[in-house]
């Protein structure tokens, strides 16, 4: 990591917050050639919200019609298919079906397919029951009816923010993790920024601290407009041998506040039953709960009654940083050179790059004076989806570490270094997924902790996820 | 060390007792060609980290530790002239007994006249378990906890809670002694310790509390594990530990098996096998604990020798037709498992699996009904029982509760 520069570093543009919209932003502001400070207080990026979602590519169908939230996501959609294959991500074009298990919840599906054609995703389908067992034959028969919306897709939700945030640094871009934003104030021209690694200073200042999003408001501008209201939401992922039972993403129909609880595989080759959508308070701690994660079982039981005889491999649960109101909290300061990134709940993985481009529009608003770069550089990242070609396909990959997740020695050590090397075993596990499967570290935990000796800051000790 | 040839005699998944035991077996017999594909960097299976327990009385005639017992069936199979092959991964299984497989070098096949898995076990990791709370760092199985002790020489945590009272749990509890670090407690949700009586006296020498009726709800802590909540008799506590350690709840390591064309026992969770071990494919044979969980190292590897028997039948022709073999069926509930659950039909040599082992679901008391016996039956379910094997025509299993 590099040091943190003298007090009199000056950046274009300071990002405050490394989750998937601040990589997302620091990505597009650079590109425009603009010199970005990304500051993230956690010892890695994706530490905050963006460590739990669904890993759903959404196309924005069931967003509020005309809202911010469905541009971003549309134009957030578009450019990852523009840029994926250049960056190596991965996609699974799994298409979505929301089904109708009641009455009630049939005579809603008419006004969603409406509500999707407004929103420009125009080639959904209706289907009966039998179609639909037709097209999944694993679902519970009760199914009464539903829609199919073929471009929903499945995306790796850590490899995505790594590959925007490795292409802004490669592209001059600076990462300062274990950075805390203290204070700051506003000269008239620039942002002098306090933080825990020092001073700097900035020609603007994006705020995209996801939980924490309405304090950093409020320590800058001594105000916000709004109060974060932290979701919990609680998964279950089973093991591999259960992604035969869904083609598809399975969703229900969404309720008043969240998409509800969403079955579908993950682009590793499980399959993945959640969230919950659960008020708090803390800010920092997702709990699991027992009860909870025993109800979510018998619900992906209930959808697809062959889980019933599938293994649990995971659990996880993550906070989303929801506030008062449904709809995105963006906004520029005019005259004060600073742009609030808030409320960027459940669909932030999809609408990222869109959300990047909406701030760089706000950004030259406030004066940023955009010279794009002529010939960026496109690093591309380890594609560590099911059925891509992986290292342990190839010859001198040095064996393998975690026999379950079919992670080599090479990868490991190859994501230990670079300028997005983890300081942490969680960050080492989104970045290669060693100890991510069915064991959970029984076989291949001595062999990790050989293999990462001296190289974390934050050496490993289990099998913690952070 | 051979390089691996795209064919040979035969192929055997995994390098620990049973897997080990059967390749010396099958070269002593004069079998040609016997190559042993182990994904590890080392041979010797789960004993290899097992620092204390008794090993080898039975086949090498001496008390040794897990470590050396490890070395010493690695050595006898290399005597033996089998070839192993270390930080080999099968990736796949195919019909016919060809095997996809990577390597340092990349990936490979192979295809044997047969092929034997010996995949074995592994513990209930946290997730199944649907323990509350937060993920911190500190939290392993008994597997991983002697690994990074025994192999790595590091001493994860000071003062953790073990959980389960199996045998592994005192094994996980000896190890924690002997690196220097002092258990909270062992909790079991049962009224009485899970492993035989004598086991008690373990944590009662090392002064560490075992609280029984007691189970974990939920594990507190950020980076690190910093407390658990355990619930007892409809009360929950704090308790401030700096690790957890579950323990037991062994299963099949089955993931091969899973993804591949062979039938999987839903009762096991291992390869639906007859009495020579001989798969529903019956190029494919298995022995060890991928068969069932758990049975200790020493029964792994006697039962590896008997299938490395059987298999030098069946490459000499000599097996009865494994499509005729009929399923063992249990009628009334109350068995967890039976093992082996197809009968091949008489005149080919002796079975390999002599006895029908069979695990109760839960404490059952009763008889069981087999080929016209009747036994009487108390059984609880982590407890080893066997039977006869039935007879051809005589597969039917019956259970009488009282």
């Amino acid at each position: 990591m590099p040091d943190m520069p003298h007090g009199s570093a000056r950046f274009d543009a300071a990002v405050v917050g490394a989750g998937i919209v601040g990589c997302a932003i620091a990505r597009r502001l650079t590109l425009l050639g603009a010199r970005v400070a990304v500051l993230e207080k956690a010892p890695d990026i994706l530490d905050g919200a963006s460590k739990a979602n669904s890993a759903i590519l959404h196309t924005g169908f069931d967003a509020p019609v005309g809202s911010l939230e469905a541009a971003c996501i549309r134009e957030g959609h578009r450019e990852y298919l523009e840029i994926r294959e250049r960056l190596n991500l991965p996609l699974d074009r799994a298409g979505a079906l929301v089904l109708a298990w009641t009455e009630a919840e049939e005579a809603r599906l008419p006004e969603l397919i409406a509500q999707s054609r407004q929103n420009g995703v125009a080639d959904v389908e209706m289907f009966g029951r039998k179609e639909l067992l037709d097209l999944e034959p694993a679902l519970a028969p009760h199914v009464r009816a539903g829609f199919r919306v073929p471009r929903e897709s499945l995306i790796d939700p850590w490899s995505a923010p790594h590959a925007y945030l490795l292409q802004a640094l490669g592209n001059g871009a600076t990462l300062l993790r274990d950075c805390t934003v203290t204070g700051g104030g506003f000269d008239g021209a620039e942002w002098r920024l306090e933080t825990s690694r020092g001073p700097l200073r900035a020609g603007l200042v994006v705020n995209a601290a996801g939980l924490h999003g309405d304090r950093v408001d409020e320590m800058l501008l001594g105000t916000c407009d709004f109060r974060i209201r932290p979701r919990k939401g609680q998964f279950v992922v089973f093991d591999k041998t259960a992604a035969r039972l869904a083609c598809h993403i399975l969703l229900p129909v969404p309720g008043e506040k969240t998409k509800g609880i969403v079955v579908c595989r993950t682009v590793w080759g499980n399959l993945l039953v959640g969230p919950t959508a659960e008020e708090q308070k803390d800010r920092e701690t997702a709990a699991l709960v027992p009860a909870t994660l025993a109800m979510l079982r018998a619900k992906g039981a209930e959808i697809l009654p062959a889980l019933a005889g599938e293994e649990i491999t995971a659990l996880y649960a993550g906070l989303r940083p929801a506030t008062e109101r449904k709809e995105y909290r963006i906004r520029a300061h005019e005259g004060r050179r600073m742009i609030t990134v808030g409320g960027i709940r459940s669909t932030g993985m999809s609408a990222a790059l869109g959300i990047a481009v909406h701030v760089a529009r706000l950004a030259e608003g406030l004066g940023l004076a955009p010279a794009p770069l002529v010939d960026p550089a496109w690093p591309r990242i380890e594609n560590l989806s099911d059925g891509a070609e992986r290292d342990w396909q190839r010859p001198g990959n040095g064996g393998i570490l975690c026999h379950c997740e079919l992670v080599t020695r090479r990868e490991v050590a190859a994501a230990l270094q670079g300028p997005l090397a983890p300081q942490t075993l969680a960050g080492l596990k989104r970045r290669t997924r060693v100890t991510m499967g069915r064991c959970q570290g029984f076989y291949c935990s001595a062999g990790l902790a050989e293999c990462t000796k001296g190289r974390l800051a934050h050496p490993m000790v289990g099998e913690g996820d952070g | 060390m051979a390089d691996l040839p795209e064919s040979c005699d035969v192929l055997i998944v995994g390098g620990g007792p049973a897997g080990l035991a059967a390749a010396a077996r099958l070269k002593r017999l004069g079998v040609g060609a016997v190559h042993l594909l182990e994904r590890e960097s080392e041979t010797g299976g789960i004993p290899r980290h097992c620092a204390h327990s008794p090993y080898g009385l039975r086949e090498f005639g001496r008390l040794m530790s897990g470590p050396a017992f490890a070395r010493r069936l690695t050595a006898a199979t290399v005597a033996a002239g089998a070839y192993l092959h270390r930080q080999a991964t099968v990736t796949a299984l195919h019909p016919g007994g060809r095997v996809s497989l990577t390597t340092p070098e990349g990936v490979a096949e192979v295809t044997a006249r047969a092929v034997l898995l010996a995949t074995g076990v592994r513990e209930t990791p946290r997730a199944p378990r649907l323990v509350g709370g937060t993920r911190p760092g500190g939290v392993l199985n008994t597997g991983a906890l002697q690994g990074l002790v025994h192999l790595d020489g590091l001493k994860p945590f000071d003062r953790p809670l073990i959980v389960g009272t199996e045998p592994v749990a005192f094994s996980a509890l000896l190890t924690c002694r002997q690196a220097g670090m002092r258990p909270v407690a062992m909790v079991e949700p049962a009224a009485r310790i899970t492993a035989r009586a004598p086991f008690r006296a373990v944590p009662l020498a090392l002064g560490v509390p075992v609280w029984l009726g007691t189970a974990l709800v939920a594990i507190h802590g950020t980076e690190r594990v910093e407390a658990v909540t355990l619930a007892a008799g409809g009360t929950c506590r704090e308790v401030s530990v700096d690790g957890v350690v579950f323990t037991g709840g062994f299963r099949p390591e089955n993931a091969l098996l899973r993804a591949s064309h062979l039938a999987v026992d839903p009762g096991t969770r291992g390869p639906q096998v007859d009495q020579y071990g001989r798969c529903s494919d019956p190029a494919y044979f298995a022995a060890g604990n991928l068969l069932r969980a758990v049975e200790t190292a020493g029964w792994c590897w006697a039962e590896g020798r008997a299938v490395g028997r059987a298999i030098v039948a069946h490459l000499a022709g000599r097996l009865p037709p494994r499509e005729a073999a009929q399923a063992v069926t249990v009628e009334g509930a109350g068995l967890a498992w039976v093992l082996p659950q197809r009968i091949a039909p008489p005149g080919g040599p002796p079975a390999a699996l002599p006895r029908l082992q069979v695990r109760a679901a839960k404490v059952f008391d009763g008889d069981l009904l087999l080929g016209g016996r009747r036994h009487r039956l108390v059984a609880r379910p982590e407890r080893r029982m066997t039977f006869d094997l039935p007879g051809f025509g005589e597969t039917a299993i019956r259970l009488q509760p009282r």
